[in-house]
């Protein structure tokens, strides 16, 4: 199933400043709702992976996904933060980001 | 579509997180079993059950418990795949339930 990290594929970087999309459609998503639409960077690259919004469907998974480790700061994410370093991380696939300035 | 009922995190008045152990019952061991061997067989994905749990009534997905959705999920996804029908399934429970009593 392509597990392993490949830090060199996909087109962002650890550091660069990403987007989320904000797409409201049917089917298996695996972006959660509450980073829809939220600006965070780049933390790990993690490989290209099989797409799980068609192998839920039975189908074959291609073409491959880059996965990526994104962060977000916890207030930009929920509005608040107990701490101001706190940090929210969630794997996101780069069909769901855009680069943001 | 908006949010599914299974998307839920960061809405208010969840409550805390339960944190405390649960010792599984047979059943719940069993279900689990079941589904690490169809993976292992190849018969079904992770990512097909997701997809079947999200898809589940949400009032029904709210009311089950962990393994009861997997158990529904691993349900629905053989019989969409014709490995079992709905009668059977119903057949076996009817079986089962005379056996062992209502679960």
């Amino acid at each position: 199933m392509g597990r392993t990290v490949n830090e060199a594929s996909g087109k962002f970087r650890p550091g660069d400043r990403v987007r989320v999309r904000f797409e409201d459609r049917q089917g298996h998503i695996r972006t959660p709702w509450y980073v829809r639409g939220k600006s965070g960077w780049i933390e790990r690259v993690y490989g290209d992976f099989h797409n799980p919004e068609s192998l839920a469907y039975g189908r074959d998974g291609l073409p491959t996904r880059t996965l990526y480790l994104v962060a977000f700061n916890q207030a930009d994410v929920f509005g608040a933060a107990e701490a101001p370093k706190d940090k929210v991380l969630v794997d996101i696939y780069e069909h769901w980001l855009d680069p943001a300035a | 579509m908006a949010r599914g009922h299974h998307d839920v995190g960061g809405l208010p008045g969840a409550g805390p997180i339960d944190q405390s152990e649960h010792p599984l019952s047979d059943w719940e061991l069993l279900a689990d079993a079941v589904n690490q061997a169809l993976t292992a067989r190849g018969v079904k994905r992770t990512d097909e059950m997701r997809r079947a749990r999200e898809e589940m009534d949400a009032e029904e997905y709210r009311d089950m418990s962990y393994y009861e959705r997997w158990i529904a999920s691993i349900e629905t996804i053989l019989i969409e795949k014709k490995i079992l029908t709905k009668e059977e399934i119903d057949r076996w429970l009817a079986v089962f339930e005379k056996k062992w009593g209502e679960p």
